[in-house]
């Protein structure tokens, strides 16, 4: 099914949750909505499910407005953060409810529940109560519940917040494939940046109920238009560096401040050069130690081992502070002398009141 | 080692002096009220009592009788007792029905004057009911001059103190569902909104069987409170035939004739026997609901 946002907007009083929000998702499409939280994209997703009544705007699926259709005419499933099993019923009943409020006949609930739960993973587990299973299988639970009614969208709301770190990267696989598998158009919603980039097709990246980007993963992550989505995609983040003036000096580019002279490749040192005083980005895996010793020199400030890698912030002479990645065998320790080599292919640079990217319009 | 023996030893000396000292107070705190029920059982099979020592006529201890209990071949006995059944049970299904039909509305939905209702409740809540007493009774009034719903509702009617008795436990009542509906998550009833069911049956099949332990405990104050109503029922009937226990006990009290105490602690033990028998075979539950509602998964 299509889903289309125009113009959305949810207020309540002088308290804006949702403002202006316009996106498409294509059917079968994986959608994640990115933002901190309190940004309105849990909003937005009640709004889709019919929870919430959009202050303004339409909702349209599949080119129909549906502001109006309750949520249980709008043939949708959803998975919440809090699992919202219903406690008082067991497994088998928790998941055959959407189809008894169908009216499904008792025999076809049956064989729909055990197909479902066999899929998630718990056929065994039809006769508990919730409240005897771990998060991971309530979980499972709760997505068998949103399937067995053959929704034509797929909802969730932070569905993987609860679970402990190693089952949330199990779970996060599963619920891509199965969405894969059965092609159901899915919206996502979530704080986590590394869920949003590894499942979604695309991400809507939202705050302060406003939408910054709506674009794949890769393009979010190789050309942020914003200052914020700069910040906010990627792991560990871009390092972000004020004060930075690009200058031509005969054929070559020169982004510097005081602590650093970069030589910028041409098709991106011109739109920014004249610009004044500019914001630098650039990624943590995009700073390397420099083995000829020519680069820009630092001071070790802190390390933390990742275990793959170790991130080490590096002091450069004025007060700017960077990341970067570094081999552990390397055995960096605060206080060394280190020389950086700056990858600018990939460097970035933003507007400092705008925020905007002055690469990437 | 021996140190430690000895302290091992010390601390549980003191442990054993110190919970004994607990019980130790603990009966000496509830022998009054212990007292008190040995009177009622020995006064109710004896002629007169002094102190708990029963006596006959002459003044000699004994005098053991079943005269106090004739009262329950009184046909009339019966006819209070299930009116005071009645009231009580009009309590429970009545408040029970509206304060979490109310208390839900309270809880989940957004209406003009959401907020001058809920502080209404709780000023009517803070209300003693004996100032009503005098409005009560011109609106019974009102109600008996309707047809139809007046014999049943009006002035001197068992239906006429239920519903007085419901209205003045409704804003408790209503206080209490709300809190517990609160505390159920909002993500239960989106769930369920979009797996298919109407608002009703969200609160029907979904909301209401989580918060079973709260209405049971509504159930068992509302009962009590209706079962031992003396003051509404003593006010707004007249004659024994529509009254209650309580009012009967009091009427067994005569102004121009000697009381007979025993009868009296007969018929009050007779009162007490089904709310005995209740806490004997519910005290488990009712302790759970003491210490705190649902558990996840119950």
């Amino acid at each position: 099914m299509r889903v289309e946002l125009r113009h959305l907007s949810k207020r309540w009083g002088n308290v804006v949750g949702v403002d202006n929000i316009s996106l498409e998702v294509k059917d079968g499409e994986f959608v994640a909505l990115l933002g901190p939280s309190g940004c309105g994209k849990t909003t937005t997703l009640l709004m889709i499910a019919g929870i919430y009544k959009p202050t303004s705007g339409e909702i349209l699926f599949d080119g129909r407005v549906v502001n109006h259709i309750p949520p249980k005419d709008r043939n949708i499933g959803m998975v919440f953060q809090s699992y919202a099993l219903y406690p008082h019923m067991t497994v088998f009943e928790n998941i055959a409810y959407p189809l008894k409020l169908q009216k499904v006949p008792k025999e076809e609930q049956r064989r729909r529940v055990q197909h479902v739960a066999d899929m998630m993973g718990i056929g065994h587990l039809l006769d508990r109560k919730p409240g005897q299973l771990s998060g991971g299988q309530q979980q499972r639970v709760a997505l068998g519940r949103a399937l067995v009614k053959d929704p034509k969208l797929l909802l969730f709301d932070e569905p993987l917040s609860n679970l402990d770190a190693r089952l949330r990267l199990t779970m996060r696989g599963e619920i891509k494939r199965r969405q894969m598998e059965l092609g159901i158009t899915s919206i996502y919603v979530t704080h986590d940046q590394v869920e949003a980039m590894t499942m979604a097709d695309r991400i809507a990246v939202i705050k302060d109920g406003k939408l910054q980007a709506y674009d794949t993963p890769d393009e979010l992550y190789e050309r942020p238009r914003t200052l914020f989505i700069a910040g906010f995609i990627g792991n560990p983040p871009m390092n972000l560096i004020k004060n930075v003036e690009v200058v031509v000096e005969g054929e070559r580019y020169i982004a510097r401040n005081e602590a650093f002279c970069l030589e910028v490749p041409a098709e991106r040192g011109k739109k920014v050069v004249g610009q004044g005083k500019v914001i630098l980005g650039i990624r943590p895996e995009d700073i390397s130690l420099a083995d000829d010793g020519e680069g820009v020199r630092g001071e070790v400030y802190v390390v933390e081992p990742l275990g793959r890698d170790d991130l080490v912030n590096v002091q450069l002479p004025g007060d700017t502070f960077v990341h970067f990645l570094a081999d552990p065998a390397l055995r960096l320790k605060p206080g060394m002398p280190v020389t950086l080599r700056f990858n600018t292919e990939k460097a970035q640079f933003f507007d400092p009141h705008t925020e905007r990217s002055l690469l990437w319009q | 080692m021996a140190v430690w023996v000895e302290t091992e030893r010390a601390s549980g000396l003191s442990r054993r002096v110190r919970s004994s000292l607990a019980y130790v107070l603990l009966v000496i705190s509830v022998v009054p009220i212990l007292v008190g029920y040995a009177w009622l059982l020995i006064a109710t099979f004896s002629y007169r009592t002094e102190g708990l020592l029963p006596k006959d006529a002459e003044g000699n201890v004994g005098g053991w009788t079943l005269a106090n209990w004739a009262f329950v071949t009184d046909p009339l006995i019966w006819r209070v007792t299930l009116n005071s059944l009645l009231i009580a049970l009009a309590m429970v299904v009545g408040v029970g029905l509206a304060s979490s039909l109310a208390g839900y509305a309270l809880s989940r939905m957004n209406f003009a004057g959401r907020r001058g209702v809920l502080s209404m409740t709780l000023i009517l809540h803070a209300f003693p009911s004996v100032t009503l007493l005098i409005s009560i009774f011109f609106v019974l009034q009102a109600i008996s001059a309707l047809p139809g719903i007046g014999d049943i509702f009006g002035y001197n009617t068992v239906g006429g103190v239920a519903l007085v008795m419901v209205s003045l436990d409704l804003p408790l009542g209503i206080w209490l569902m709300k809190g517990f509906f609160d505390n159920i998550s909002w993500d239960m009833e989106r769930a369920a909104l979009i797996d298919g069911a109407s608002r009703f049956r969200v609160w029907w099949e979904i909301i209401m069987p989580q918060i079973r332990p709260g209405l049971a405990a509504l159930a068992v104050f509302t009962f009590l409170t209706g079962w031992s109503a003396y003051l509404i029922p003593a006010t707004f009937t007249i004659g024994t035939k529509v009254s209650n226990l309580p009012v009967y006990i009091n009427y067994l009290m005569s102004e121009t004739s000697p009381t007979n105490w025993n009868q009296i602690a007969a018929v009050g033990l007779f009162q007490m026997i089904p709310i005995l028998v209740f806490f004997f075979f519910t005290q488990e539950k009712l302790l759970n609901i003491y210490s705190g509602g649902t558990k996840g998964g119950v």
